[in-house]
This record gives structure tokens, sequence and C-alpha cells, in this order.
């Protein structure tokens, strides 16, 4: 994790815009984040926020981080042209952070081995986690073998159908994946699980959150160990195209890809941060996890932020095809940059999602999860607005092997028995 | 001014006794249902009665409560239903004390002032939020006091000797000592973590502490009024509703009679 670069080609001066120094001491971004939590983990999340701020200045723990990063995730990810995709994006050159390339396939291992060398450094043994996609959840199972800490990850059960490699990924890493059959049987009640579990064996358990929601200082600290993500991709793309993007594009579910990306962009006021969220089958409709478009804030899983809600407080159930987006939250410091105006938030389709990630897979020989497709389909319509000599940078935050069953259904890719195969779809 | 709250676990401790403290979720089995079956929970010894607000993510219930909130919100309970619970009990048992136990983001959403406002002018006596920290409560307890309601802190085993103090300092009415490092569930015992905690939190308060999580039984309902100046229980009272399978006589008399024998164990220390 290194700090930012002394390159001479760094870019243009940046501007010190006033709250890039969030959160405050009490975990909030403006009016958003905080610690809603009971009583019983006070002290267990104020011992992870003052481990956190000890190994924050310790070499020795940056030094292990970056050697991780390096050998064992195969960090700097590659920044990738994609021309051929770029053609059908009126003309505005695309470029992909290869999150996707990370070892376990997605960005998620960059916060989970920091938060892994954060409970040995609490003297932790055992670890749980949420997961939707299961990306994080194999992300945390990996760390868990790599470090032999016991492993138990919550997964709705809707997602461990949708999402049965990943299943099979975790449990062949020696992980305990539990299938939540409460509420939506998605990820809310994954974590709502994952948080039962935590509360009862507080004492030796770390939950290894996955993403920049949760209380104060899960946005932040999960935020920090993405930075990587923007500080690289700020680089790489200064010195490929010799100035910095138009736009930085990435999916937001919990948003720690978006925020991985963006942070490092904050400060470069002439850089549009756009966060794509899952719209299901569209905004407009009840079907849709598109929580800072259609949200009012509110309290969920321990901060304020935009939550998908009735009148009355209850959360609404999100839909998305994407696993990982189908989250009625968001992290707070999302909902801060939206008030702010710093960041703009778009709903994206399951249809338009489906349709980027075929297009990529056609054009680039590039297959993306359907959680980093909505980005790219964010991206395709940007691009087209932006037009020609436009440069907008993508997150993409995963690869599909994991989806290749939904994809599969969506585009009917498997032979119908006693049928002709039918591979273009819909 | 002494509260009710403070009133009524002032007068058990002169009987020289435990107070009982009994929960149900609003809206199960039903409104009014729920209504009738919180009168049981009083009439057959409760001294206080804790409506929960059914929520759909209630992260610090455990499988029982969870059930029951899930058939409360399907039954279609609002939190102005909430509210007339609280008034109907409040209006039928005037010796009791009627508290509302809540998620915060309800009370987020309806308006806090408002909330506390409605809550009072329904006779109840104050809430319990237990996912509301006291670094989080000042709006909330600036609002309750302007109403004359109670904030009960929930401490748990976990909570430092500092914390405990400072915690204690912001609450009224009694303190909730939670018995056990977990959600809300039947327990076979009653954690050892309890009296310990009781202990420490009687050492920076003069609040009555109360004791919940986990208590089913006149055993330990006598066990924990030991130590305890209150004994709260809330899944075995939701549980015997279940297990009534809908026939709502059975249902009163199943929790009447529990509550009975929890007045027992409370008077038997
Ligand atoms: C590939 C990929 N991208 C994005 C996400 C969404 O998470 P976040 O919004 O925290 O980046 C997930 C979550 O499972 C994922 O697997």
């Amino acid at each position: 994790m290194s700090e930012k670069s002394e390159n001479p080609s760094a870019g243009p001066e940046r501007d010190h815009l006033p709250g890039t120094e969030v959160p405050d001491a009490r975990g909030y971004f403006g009016a958003y984040g905080g610690r809603f939590i009971p009583e019983a983990l006070v002290a267990a999340v104020e011992q992870v926020a003052e481990e956190y701020e000890k190994a924050k200045s310790d070499p020795a723990f940056a030094a292990e981080l970056d050697a991780l990063l390096k050998d064992y995730t195969g960090r700097p990810s590659p920044l990738t042209d994609v021309r051929r995709f770029s053609a059908e994006a009126g003309g505005a050159r695309i470029l992909l952070k290869r999150e996707d390339l990370n070892h376990t396939g997605s960005h998620k291992i960059n916060n989970v081995l920091g938060q892994a060398l954060l409970t040995r450094r609490m003297g932790k043994t055992r670890i749980i986690a949420e997961t939707g996609a299961g990306q994080h959840g194999v992300a945390t199972a990996t760390a868990c073998a790599l470090f032999g800490f016991d492993c138990t990850i919550y997964m709705g059960e809707v997602d461990t159908q949708r999402q049965a490699l990943n299943v099979a990924r975790m449990r062949m890493l020696g992980a305990e994946v539990v299938s939540v059959t409460s509420g939506s049987r998605t990820l809310k009640d994954a974590i709502n699980e994952a948080f039962r579990d935590w509360v009862a064996n507080v004492d030796s358990t770390h939950y290894l959150f996955g993403t920049v929601a949760g209380p104060h200082p899960f946005p932040m600290m999960v935020r920090d160990f993405h930075r990587v993500i923007g500080i690289e991709a700020r680089q790489q793309v200064l010195d490929r195209t010799g100035r910095l993007p138009d736009a930085v594009v990435a999916c937001v579910g919990g948003g720690s890809n978006a925020m991985g990306i963006f942070h490092e962009f904050i400060p470069d006021a002439g850089v549009r941060l756009i966060g794509c969220e899952a719209a299901g089958e569209g905004a407009e409709t009840p079907r849709h996890a598109a929580t800072l478009t259609k949200g009012d804030p509110g309290v969920l899983h321990g901060s304020r932020t935009y939550v998908l809600q009735d009148e009355d407080g209850q959360t609404i159930e999100s839909h998305s095809i994407s696993a990982g987006l189908d989250y009625p939250g968001v992290g707070p410091e999302h909902a801060w940059l939206k008030d702010t105006g710093r960041a703009e938030y778009r709903p994206v389709t399951d249809d338009a999602a489906m349709q980027a990630l075929r297009l990529l897979s056609r054009t680039e020989g590039i297959i993306p999860a359907i959680e980093s497709a909505h980005a790219l389909a964010g991206a395709l319509e940007l691009g087209r607005e932006l037009g020609p000599g436009a440069t907008v940078l993508v997150s993409l935050s995963g690869r599909g092997d994991k989806d290749m069953h939904t994809a599969a259904e969506y585009f009917g890719l498997y032979d119908e028995p006693g049928a002709g195969s039918a591979h273009g779809g819909k | 001014m002494a509260s009710k709250l403070s009133g009524i676990l002032a007068a058990a401790k002169a009987e020289g006794r435990a107070a009982l403290i009994g929960y149900l979720p609003a809206g199960f089995p039903s409104v009014d249902g729920g209504i009738r079956a919180v009168g049981a929970l009083i009439e057959g010894g409760c001294d206080i009665v804790e409506i929960g607000l059914p929520h759909s993510d209630p992260v610090l219930d455990g499988p029982t409560i969870q059930t029951a909130d899930d058939i409360a919100l399907r039954g279609g309970v609002r939190i102005k239903d909430v509210l007339r619970t609280v008034q109907e009990v409040a209006a039928a048992h005037p010796a009791a004390a009627v508290l509302v136990m809540t998620y915060w983001n309800p009370v987020d959403r309806y308006g806090v002032a408002r909330f506390a406002a409605d809550l009072a002018a329904a006779g109840g006596a104050g809430c319990i939020l237990p996912d509301l920290p006291v670094e989080e409560s000042v709006e909330w307890r600036k609002a309750a006091e302007e109403h004359g309601l109670d904030t009960v802190f929930v401490v748990a085993p976990s909570s430092k000797d500092r914390r405990l103090a400072e915690v204690t300092a912001a609450g009224s009415g009694f303190v909730y000592a939670a018995a056990v490092m977990g959600v809300t569930g039947s327990r076979a015992q009653v954690g050892d973590l309890a009296e310990d905690l009781v202990a420490r939190t009687r050492a920076t308060t003069e609040l009555p502490v109360c004791v919940g999580l986990g208590v089913s039984t006149r055993e330990q309902a006598a066990q924990v009024a030991g130590f305890a100046d209150g004994v709260i229980v809330g899944s075995a009272f939701v549980q015997r509703i279940l297990d009534a399978d809908g026939d709502e006589g059975a249902a009163l008399a199943a929790v009447r009679e529990l509550a009975g024998e929890l007045a027992q164990g409370v008077r038997r220390s």
C-alpha cells in the first residue's frame, strides 16, 4: 500500500477538497456512518478500531501486507485497453482495472488479507464472514486456510443456489458454509446471521466484514484496504494516456470496490465518479437494489446510510440478478459522496448488465462477474454521452466463472436435451 | 419525580423480592391477540411489560423471536398498532409499567420526537433500544426526557467497568444486564457471567439492575432474583404462544401460567 507516488507524471495539481479527511473520530462521513451496535459488541468493535490504528502506523504491518498483495494476490493488477468493446461506447476509450485477475478472482482479497493480519494481531483464532456472490466468502476462506484460522461463512440460501460454484470452493478451502434461511435469504440476512454469531463468540472470533458498510471502523478500514486499487489505477492511467480519466466507473453493492477505486480520485475535481447500482427489473419497479437512487437515510447493519425501507423503517427486500449487488443498504461514504455531489449513482438493470457481460466476453475475451458487468453497462452509457476522445476507467471487480450457471440460463447456453442448441440467447 | 418504572421496582424491593418483567412482540399472533396476550402476562404476575416492535432485521434475536416478528410483520403490524397495544395495555392495567423494546431504525424513521410524544401519549413508561449505544442516543434521550419517558440501556458481560459507568450514567428506570453473550432465546443455564455483571454494574449506579436473556423457568427466575432487582423473560412466553398453534385460549392460559410460575420464582429466592 504505497503512498502517493513521487513520479513527476503524478498528474495535475490536485485541489484539496474539504472533507476528504473522513470519517471523523466517531466514524461519521457528514451525516452518515457512526456505530449503531448492541452493547455486547462495543468492546470488540473498539478493539478492531484500536488495533487497526496501531497497525496503520506499524511499518511491519504495511510490509507484510504489501508482500502478500504482491506475491500472493498478484498485485499490481493490470490496466487493460479494451478497443473492440470501446467501439460500442461511442468511441470513448475504456480502460479496465483488472481486479478479476487477483488471486481468488475479485477485489475482495485486498480487504480480506488486511483484516486477516489484523485478526492475528488481535490474537483471535476464528473468522466469520457474510457473502453474497461468494467472492468475499472465497477470499475469506482462502485467507483462513493461509493463516490457519477456523472459518464460518454465512450465505443466504438463494445465493448458495445461484453461486453454487463458490460454495464448493469455500468448502474445498476448509470453511463451513451456513445457508441462511431467514428473511429474504440473501446478503442482508447473511449479515444478520453473522452478527448473531459474533455476539455469541466475540472472544475468539473476528467478523471479517466484506464491504464498506457496517459500524465504524469497518467503512473506513475496508476502504483503506481497497485504496490500492485506485492508487495503482490512477498512476497506470497517467502512464498510459498522459492524463487523468474523464470518469471512473464502478459497481456498488455495499460499495467496496467502488470506494477503493474512487478514493484516490476524490481530490481530482475534474474526474467524474460514477457508481452503478443494481436496478434489477427496473428502478421504477419494486424489484431492484438501487439503494442510493431509491432509498432513504436510515440505520442498517450498524451505520446510518441510505436504506431501502418502508414508512415504518422496515427494510424492503432487494432484487438483482447479481448476488453481490443484491443488498438494500450501502456504505455510508457513498451516501456522503452522493449528498455532496462528488459522486453520481446510476441504476443499471439486470438486462443491461447481462448484455454488457456478453459484449465484453465476445469483443475482448474477458468474462466479467455479473456485478462488474453493471459497471461495464454504465461505462457504455457514459461513453456514448461523453463521445470520442473521452477516457473512462472501469473497475472490473471480478471474473465471471461463478456466474456461468446464471448466464447459461439467461442466454440459453446449455444444450436442451433433444433440442438443437440455441447459443444466441435473448 | 420518580418515574412509574422506578416506583414499581422500589415497591418490589420493599416486598423483599425481584420484579418480574415480561416481553412479547406487538402484533403477535395478531394485534388484538397480542394485546390480550400481554394482558395475560400482567394478570399472571408481571410487574412490567416490554412490548416489542417487530422488525425486518432482528439482529439481536434468536429463532423464537424472529419467528414471532415474522408472523407479526406478515400480519401487517405497523408502528401505530404497536402504539395502540401500549395504549390498551396501559389503560387496562394502570398498576403495570409498559415499555417499548425496539431496534433503532423504526424510531428514526417515524421521527424521534414524534415517537417519544406518541409513546408518552399512549401511556408508555419508556423505551429499550438495544442497538442504540449511548454515544448515538443524545437526541433520543432529550426527547424521552421531555416526555417523561425512561431510557433503559443494556449492559453486557463484555462491558468493561469504565464503559459500565458511562452507560449507567445515561440511563434511567433500570439497567438491563444481559445474562449471556448472545441473542435472545431460552437457555438451559443462566450464565455465571450474570452475577458478576450485576455486581460490577451496581458499583456504578443506584439504578435497579434487571437481568434478561435466556431466563425461562421458575428455578432460573429464583436464581436470578437472588442477585438482581428484576428478572426479564421473553422467548419463553413467545414459545408458549407458538406451541399453542393458533389456539388463542390455550396460548393465553399458557402464558398466564408461565407468568404465575415466574412470579413465584422471583419471590422465592
Ligand atoms: C466481483 C464483485 N464485485 C462487486 C461486488 C459488490 O461488493 P462491493 O460493492 O462491496 O464492491 C461483489 C460482491 O460480492 C463481487 O463479488
